[in-house]
This record gives structure tokens, C-alpha cells and sequence, in this order.
């Protein structure tokens, strides 16, 4: 199931910490991973990426693969300097007070990376 | 990171006598991780603006980051050439030490010497030069303890 990133934020209640366009992306798949070679290798475009990693590095791997967005757990926040560098690359990244685990299972319930229908 | 040559290149052809289109070197400095990704981010997209294949594109910009964050995280610093020429893109870092004490040891896919540090930040998963491999249609790798390594990427266009 498709669903934008927009539609993420209203029904998780998320916290869009970048400011500009990327909330009409669509979100097709999604990753919970705090190694970065990891995602680097198994990443897909147009996936959402929950990571409690919050440094520049984080957007350089979103970015290069193209994901639709980054959502931090556990109300983990990023420094004014890498939400910039996002805002440039046009990396949209939002945060949440769940942790990683109950995030992927919400997303999940969505429709989030399912593999069944269409 | 530094572009040393932007705009025009020293070798108008490369080794194989082929048409150099673009050739860029960058300077890389070590455990330099804030502005880590940029070349990675620059080399994407002057391959998207000549038009290559976007899964191309891919291919090169994560074969690209993994070699620029060996040399951030494991060299003493270096630089990475990038080149294209109507057949192939190529991806080459050279540093100057410490050099690789085993090649088979360092491209097996969980291994690495990475500091606390880098592995801290979600580095060192010891994937790196196993995610360039994945990636190229070829690599070439040469190193010596205490001269460095020289790492060659290719991609056939």
C-alpha cells in the first residue's frame, strides 16, 4: 500500500523537524536500522528509514538513496546544523515519541512494505 | 574535502587511450565526518546530469560513499578520482597509509577495524568494501602496510 508521507504524520502524530517540500513523497517501503552500510546495501528508494543514528551522515545515506524520509524514535532530536543540511538535500526528516520497534509495527499495520495484495 | 580540479582535467585520455568526459579529484581528509557524503552527493549528480541510467546512477553513488567513508574512516587521508569516459565510470581512491594487512580479511562481509567512534555512528558493520564489490562491474585493489591503499572502481557504461 502507497501512502505519503504526509499521511504518516497525521496518523502517527509525528513531528516534521525540516522545513519545505517532501511531505507528498510516497512512501512505498520501510527500514529500521541503525547500521549505515547496512541500509546502504539493503535500502530502497521511496522506503522510510527509523534510525536513532542523528548526524549529517544519516542524511548523506537518505539522500543518495533517494528515500522518501527519515523518522527518529524516542524523541531523539537533530542539531539545527544537520536539519539545514536535510532541508538542502531535500531529505525530509520527522520524529516521534514512540521507540523504533512499535513505529515499525504501526507502519506496518498501515500497509507499510506489506507484501500482500494489489 | 576539497574538489582540486573542477574544471578542466590534467590527462585528456585515460589509461586505455579512451576520451576522458569528466575527471574531478577531491582531496579526502581523515575521520573528517561532518562533511562526509559530499563527494558521494557531487559525483551523483554530475551522473545525472550526463543523462546515466538512474539504477546506474545507484549502483555508483553507493560503490562512491563507501569509498569516501573508508578514507575518512580508516586512512590517514587521500584523495578519490572520479572519471568517466564513454565506456565506464570509475571510482578511484588513494591514500596514504596505513595500508590493508589482508585484503581477503578486509572485503569479508562483517569484518572491520573500525575505531569506537566511527562505530558509534553506525559505521564499521565491516560492509563497505563488500557493498562496492556488490555494486562495480569490477574492482582493483592494491595496498601496503605503511604506504597506503589504492582502491579502483569500475562501472561499464
Amino acid at each position: 500500500m502507497k501512502k505519503t508521507m504526509e499521511e504518516l504524520v497525521k496518523e502517527l502524530d509525528l513531528t516534521v523537524l525540516t522545513k519545505g517540500a517532501g511531505l507528498n513523497r510516497e512512501v512505498l517501503s520501510g527500514c529500521c536500522c541503525d547500521l549505515l552500510s547496512w541500509v546502504m546495501a539493503h535500502g530502497k528508494k521511496d522506503a522510510v528509514w527509523i534510525t536513532v543514528q542523528a548526524h549529517a551522515n544519516v542524511v548523506a545515506v537518505a539522500s543518495l538513496l533517494e528515500l522518501a524520509g527519515v523518522i527518529l524514535p524516542s524523541g531523539i532530536s537533530m542539531d539545527e546544523k544537520t536539519i539545514q543540511k536535510a532541508q538542502e538535500e531535500g531529505v525530509t526528516i520527522l520524529s516521534s515519541r514512540m521507540d523504533a520497534f512499535e513505529l515499525a509495527g504501526k507502519l506496518y499495520e498501515m500497509g507499510i512494505g506489506r507484501k500482500v495484495e494489489e | 574535502m576539497n574538489p582540486e580540479g573542477s574544471k578542466s582535467f590534467d590527462n585528456k585520455t585515460d589509461t586505455a587511450g579512451k576520451d576522458v568526459l569528466v575527471r574531478h579529484v577531491y582531496s579526502i581528509e581523515a575521520e573528517n565526518f561532518s562533511s562526509a557524503g559530499e563527494v558521494s552527493r557531487r559525483t551523483k549528480n554530475l551522473l545525472k546530469q550526463l543523462g546515466v541510467d538512474g539504477e546506474l546512477v545507484r549502483k555508483a553513488a553507493i560503490a562512491c560513499y563507501e569509498a569516501e567513508m573508508n578514507l575518512v574512516i580508516h586512512s590517514w587521508g587521500g584523495r578519490l578520482i572520479f572519471q568517466v569516459t564513454p565506456d565506464k565510470i570509475q571510482i578511484i581512491t588513494e591514500d596514504t597509509g596505513p595500508g590493508i594487512p589482508n585484503i581477503e580479511l578486509a572485503m569479508k562481509e562483517g569484518y572491520s577495524t573500525a575505531s569506537e567512534q566511527a562505530r558509534e555512528m553506525g559505521f564499521g558493520a565491516g560492509m563497505g568494501l563488500p557493498n562496492i564489490k556488490r555494486c562495480a562491474s569490477y574492482i582493483n585493489i592494491q595496498s601496503k602496510v605503511g604506504q597506503g591503499t589504492t582502491l579502483e572502481i569500475t562501472f561499464q557504461i
